[in-house]
């Protein structure tokens, strides 16, 4: 007499779980058909073994998160790798990679977004696509040629360079001129400027200032990749300009990313930095081969994020912000903490860790925080 | 042991600045002479040691309280300083309010409506625990743009500010007294917009016109053994200040010239500067005479060592003992040994009750000397009694109840182990005692991972608690049982290691074992049967090893997975698995594979983790305990060694190494050939790189390529029987790769991830040719260590070695202070008993712990949901 699946879900989904075990309960749940009897029985025990596994209270997970972070740095690679899957991009990793992130530096050494496609894209769309990243100046497209004698430069077109990265002479000829304000003469696929002032300094000034223009692609990314993932193409790109690139067509906002939390959070909100911080840490961990759990790496960036901002983790940050004198003043900057305390007259509530341990007296945490008392038998 | 009274709680600490009047009215005396001490070596009065200042001298009472040296707190006196000085910790917020407040009428350089603004902003950030930093930098930089003054109408002066402590309004020289005047004026309402909190500060007080003198409890001076007084470096700058305070006071009694008396004024300044901080930029700092820089207040608290961190936060304690440590298979791994000479030092204490009178008396009788034995009585009235050899007898008679006996740590003791750097948790565990001969203390192997610690001349810390809960918190959560699974990934952190490891592996792919040799391989592991034997041959009956390894298996066991030397065949043949590489484990027996680093050691162990989470953590302990000395006798039955002829590799496979080197070298596809290509631009370039670029790649990419066909070719050679693959394949010690460098070829040395380029201009050393791109040139090592290196590849080697031990010591200064901000950013974390994660002050930080609320070393996932659907659905009816 085994129970119907609309029992089952009935029973299951009344349940106070996490939604995730939940649902693997009912899963379990529906294959095996229990009886009545059995399902009551098997709720009874997942019960209770949810209730055994849970966090204990007054368990101080703070301080088992950072030292779950912390002890694994001693066993970190200080050296910067190829990128996993893309050997065409270095990527910071290892301890300096950990320690950037939790820094919540504003400018990471090597920012890198991984753009997707809209579905399905073709091979060809991956590489316009690419193309409409990619910075092009002038110089990635021919050769220029400084003509002294005459003062006047000369770019050779590479007319095939110009066709895949879908490009017309006007379109550089229009580039050019609105940047550089001079005109420019065409002769077939040559281009030749001359300076206003004829002299060599300014000949030499423009040429410097022509490569410098911008004639299609994002300034702040050098260099994209291609990569084949499964069926679709995904493009990774050496510097990042998220909020940018949504605009070119063909791009997938929905999944692109950045490795930058700093830029996550601006463009996508506190949500999108949280979970970026959590995936670049569980990142740079497992390339270095160490088994740390989500759950410590969950907690200190929640707590990095929790204000709404992302916050460093040290002394400009969550350390530098914390409400009690002492603490601030255990960790750095001792004596500056303790003068701006006496003009301001602050108080120290004494609620956190460090500054019980400095007046000696025990800590709000774990068996410290603990006030039953046994009543002896009168 | 004095009764534990309940000490009253210190709920908070308001700080603020002191005014010159309760200076004044909290200094006992007035400090008018720089001198000390008079000839008869008796302090003077109103100097610096003046006896109301305090006792430092043990006999001596203090003439202000009448305390004993160690109950008298100290006292402050105070200096009147002749004309104010700045203090220099507040020199920038002077600068600041000069530069908005008017210069004649004091007031703040911003109207009414704005003043509103502002203070309305900074109650809301300090009522919401915010800092008030930013508003108040806000404040300052808009009213120092200001002006004219909006309410006396008074046009503005720049103020420029030279550090650390001069002032100048348009180039004038502001002095300390004018500053001191200016603020007088500045209205208690103004100042909340500072951030200054006027019930607590005023900010002429940031401005010194009296000196705290403080007292001599904080600056004993030491006497030297030769009889001399050596003072602390506050007594000095305090002298210096006096002197100078003193010279001052009479030029200008005599009415020296206004030059004279500016530059003593400044003279004043920097020895008030100096003795506040003596590490402030712009002025040299005082020195002692011999040249040392003097330790000044601020250099007291800051730093690693100053007394924040040095003394507060951290301490120095008794009870506690410190020696090298040496492994002790034969000991439980909750257990650890003593050297007898510490037992008998350490102490724990005890009140004499009926229930014990007579067990604490037999220690009290058996003195200081014989092992348990007591070293002191306190006596109910408080008086301590040191138990000696003479009087030991006669305190045992007179021992009363009330009393108190600090007896010799001994057998079954808690204690607390720990060692150095403490970098989690597991840093510090409870163990119980057993007192050894010898002077180290004895550690099981097997705990050695939590504590990062190896036997090569490591020492550990061992700490005694001395009160009842204390032990009792050791006991519950912090022995080394209770740490077999770490939280840090869910698994375990205590294990086999090394020849535990082999051992194992060598058992249990053990056949024939005939029943002598059974019983002696599992008589330390508290095994008295022996199972019905797996085969018996000419009437003698044979064991196998994994028959062996089920004895110690709690029954009720079932595991199914593969070992770490499965080889991950593309379709896994599971019970047949030719390399018996995959684990059946039923019921509490070992039916196929063979036991290794993933079943027993440290980290990954799956037995271990099984154990411990289905069968408690003392089955846990124990099974680590057994397993341990199951696999020591193991690998002895079986004979383990390692030595250099088991890097022997024959002829002909020497002879091949050379050939695929040789071929790399100038072979069809080889670095000759890519160099020969480069030079002729004929190199195809890798998108992205230059061709140089990518020639260093593809010749990084052939040498690599042939240190691994060396290996190869090495390992085709060594077989599991060659210890060293067994300890690398089991997961003992060692890699393949260790081998191949052993036996057959070393490989590139790097610099930073590519070959090595540094060295003399176009060459790395002097008998190459310029630009010489070939591989010998750039560090690659041909040789194995086996045949020995060749000076320019010892050379390259060492390179590349040096570059392995600065990464080292870089790597653990960074990480080691990361670990200090992660600990610090996250230690007020706690998880409340409704399932929050919150910070001390009850800011929720999670809505439920890591989104599921489980525990990480615990976990309750689908495999857990699994096993329970399974046993009831099986369960008889």
């Amino acid at each position: 007499m085994t129970v119907t699946a609309d029992s089952i879900e009935k029973s299951v989904s009344a349940l106070s779980l996490p939604p995730k075990i939940r649902d693997t309960l009912r899963e379990e749940l529906l294959e095996v058909k229990p009886t009545r009897k059995q399902l009551d029985e098997i709720i009874d025990h997942v019960m209770s073994g949810y209730a055994a596994a849970c966090i204990e209270p007054c368990d101080p997970v703070g301080v088992v998160a950072a030292q779950s972070i912390g002890e694994p740095g001693t066993q970190m690679t200080m050296r910067t790798f190829h990128y996993a899957g893309v050997a065409e991009i270095n990527v910071t990793l290892g301890l300096p990679r950990l320690i950037e992130i939790l820094d919540a530096r504003k400018n990471p050494s090597i920012p890198v977004m991984t753009v997707y496609l809209r579905d399905g894209a073709s091979k060809k769309k991956a590489h316009d696509v690419a193309w409409e990243l990619q910075k092009t100046t002038i110089a990635d497209l021919g050769g220029i040629i400084t003509d002294r004698a005459n003062l006047v430069i000369l770019i050779e077109v590479d007319e095939d360079t110009l066709y895949e990265r879908d490009l017309t002479l006007s379109d550089i000829i229009e580039k050019l001129e609105a940047k550089l304000k001079s005109p420019i003469k065409v002769e077939g696929y040559t281009l030749s400027l001359s300076p206003k002032k004829s002299n060599l300094d300014s000949l030499v000034q423009l040429g410097r200032n022509l490569k410098k223009v911008l004639i299609k692609g994002i300034e702040a990314i050098p260099r994209v990749v291609i990569q084949k993932e499964g069926l679709e193409y995904v493009l990774y790109t050496e510097g990042t300009a998220l909020q940018e690139i949504f605009d070119i067509e063909g791009v997938d906002p929905a999944r692109t990313i950045s490795n930058h939390p700093g830029e996550m959070c601006e463009v996508f909100g506190i949500e999108a930095a949280r979970n970026s911080i959590v995936k670049e840490i569980m990142e740079t961990l497992r390339e270095q081969g160490l088994n740390v759990d989500v759950k410590h790496i969950m907690l200190a960036s929640d707590m990095m994020t929790c204000d709404g901002e992302v916050k460093q983790i040290g002394r400009h940050g969550l350390s530098g912000e914390k409400a009690s004198i002492l603490a601030r003043a255990a960790f750095e900057g001792t004596v500056k903490h303790l003068i701006d305390a006496g003009i301001r007259g602050d108080i120290d509530e004494l609620s956190g860790v460090t500054e019980n341990v400095i007046v000696g007296q025990p800590i709000n945490l774990g068996t410290g925080d603990v006030h039953l008392v046994a009543k002896p038998p009168a | 042991m004095k009764q534990i009274s309940a000490p009253k709680r210190i709920s908070r600490i308001k700080f603020g600045l002191i005014s010159p009047r309760e200076y004044r009215n909290m200094s006992v005396t007035r400090i008018i002479t720089a001198d000390t001490y008079d000839e008869d070596g008796f302090p003077i009065d109103m100097g610096l040691m003046d006896p109301r200042l305090g006792v430092i001298d043990p006999g001596l009472r203090c003439k202000t309280c009448n305390g004993r040296a160690g109950e008298c707190p100290g006292h402050f006196g105070h200096i009147e300083l002749v004309a104010p000085c700045v203090h220099v910790g507040f020199a920038k917020q002077i600068r600041n309010l000069l530069r908005s407040t008017c210069r004649s009428c004091s007031r703040l350089l911003l109207d009414a409506g704005r003043k509103k603004e502002y203070i309305e902003q900074i109650a809301a950030r300090r009522s919401q625990g915010q800092t008030i930093d930013s508003p108040v930098e806000y404040v300052f930089a808009e009213a120092s743009k200001v002006e004219v003054c909006p309410y006396c109408g008074e046009h503005q002066l720049k103020i420029t500010y030279e550090k650390p402590t001069t002032y100048y309004e348009d180039g004038d020289k502001q002095l300390p007294s004018d500053i001191r005047n200016w603020f007088e004026h500045i209205p208690d309402e103004d100042l909340p917009v500072f951030g200054i909190d006027p019930n607590n500060a005023r900010p002429e007080w940031m401005i010194l016109t009296v000196l705290p003198v403080p007292p001599v409890t904080v600056r004993p001076s030491i006497i030297l053994q030769t009889g001399q007084r050596s003072e602390d470096d506050l007594t000095h700058k305090l002298v210096d200040i006096i002197r100078i305070n003193q010279r001052f006071q009479e030029n200008k009694e005599a009415g020296a010239p206004q030059l004279i008396i500016e530059d003593l004024w400044e003279l004043l300044q920097y020895h008030v500067t100096t003795f506040m901080d003596n590490s402030v930029s712009g002025i040299p700092p005082a020195r002692h005479r011999s040249g040392r820089s003097l330790k000044t207040l601020s250099q007291r608290l800051k730093g690693k060592e100053g007394r924040f961190r040095g003394n507060l936060s951290g301490k120095r304690v008794n009870f506690s003992a410190r020696t090298v440590i040496s492994p002790d298979p034969n000991l439980s791994i909750n257990e650890v040994g003593i050297p007898e000479a510490i037992a008998r030092e350490l102490t724990v204490t005890f009140k004499v009750v009926p229930r014990n009178i007579e067990e604490l008396r037999e220690y009290v009788r058996r003195g200081p000397v014989n092992h348990p034995g007591a070293n002191y009585v306190v006596r109910t009235d408080g008086h301590r009694l040191r138990i000696s050899d003479t009087t030991r007898e006669e305190i045992a008679d007179m021992l009363e109840y009330g009393w108190f006996v600090d007896r010799h740590l001994k057998e079954g003791d808690i204690v607390l182990f720990n060692r150095q750097p403490s970098l989690h948790k597991m840093s510090i565990m409870a163990h119980e005692v057993r007192v050894m001969p010898g002077k180290t203390f004895r550690l099981n192997p097997a705990v050695c991972p939590p504590y990062n610690a190896d036997f090569d001349g490591d020492e550990m810390n061992l700490h005694v608690q001395q009160n009842e809960e204390a032990r009792a918190e050791a006991a519950i959560l912090m022995r080394v049982q209770e740490n077999i699974l770490s939280p840090r990934f869910g698994g375990p952190i205590i294990g086999g290691i090394h020849d535990h490891i082999t051992g194992m592996f060598l058992l249990t792919r053990e056949k024939a074992i005939d029943k002598n040799s059974a019983l002696e391989i599992l008589r330390k592991s508290g095994v008295r049967d022996l199972p019905q034997p797996d085969y018996i041959e000419d009437g003698t009956p044979y064991w196998t090893g994994k028959q062996i390894f089920s004895q110690i298996l709690p029954e009720g066991l079932n595991l199914e997975y593969n070992a770490e030397i499965c080889e991950e065949c593309d379709e896994c043949k599971k019970e047949n698995c030719p390399n018996d590489a995959y684990v059946v484990i039923s019921n509490g027996e070992l039916l196929c594979g063979t036991i290794d680093e993933k079943s027993i050691g440290a980290f990954k162990g799956k037995i271990v983790n099984k154990i411990v989470r289905e069968f408690g953590t003392a089955a846990g302990a124990a099974f680590i305990d057994n397993m341990t000395n199951l696999a020591i006798r193991g690998i002895m039955y079986h004979g383990f060694s390692f030595g250099i002829d088991d890097e022997d590799i024959p002829k002909e496979a020497v002879k091949q190494i050379q050939e695929i080197n040789k071929d790399a070298m100038y072979g069809k596809e080889s670095i000759a050939s890519l160099i020969d290509k480069y030079e002729h631009n004929e190199l195809e370039s890798l998108p992205g790189r230059s061709s140089e670029e990518t020639l260093e790649l593809r010749i990084m990419q052939i040498l690599g390529r042939v240190r691994d066909e060396a290996g190869d070719k090495a390992g085709l050679h060594l077989g599991i029987d060659n210890s060293a693959v067994a300890m690398a394949v089991s997961g003992a010690r060692g890699s393949m790769l260790n081998l191949a460098q052993m036996a057959a070829c070393v490989g590139q040395q790097s610099v930073r991830g590519a070959r090595i380029q540094r060295g003399y201009s176009g060459r790395t050393l002097p008998h190459f040719k310029k630009g010489d791109r070939g591989a010998e040139a750039h560090g690659f090592v041909q040789a194995s260590y086996k045949s020995g290196l060749s000076p320019v590849e010892y050379f390259f080697h060492a390179i590349g070695g040096r570059e392995g031990l600065v990464d080292t010591a870089v790597r653990t200064s960074q990480s080691g202070y990361l670990q200090r901000r992660m600990v610090n950013a996250l230690q007020d974390l706690e998880a409340q008993h409704d399932g929050t994660v919150r910070d001390t002050r009850g800011m929720i930080v999670q809505a439920k712990y890591g989104e599921d609320g489980v525990d990480p070393s615990r976990g309750f996932d689908r495999y857990h949901i699994q096993r329970i659907v399974k046993d009831v659905m099986e369960a008889p009816e």
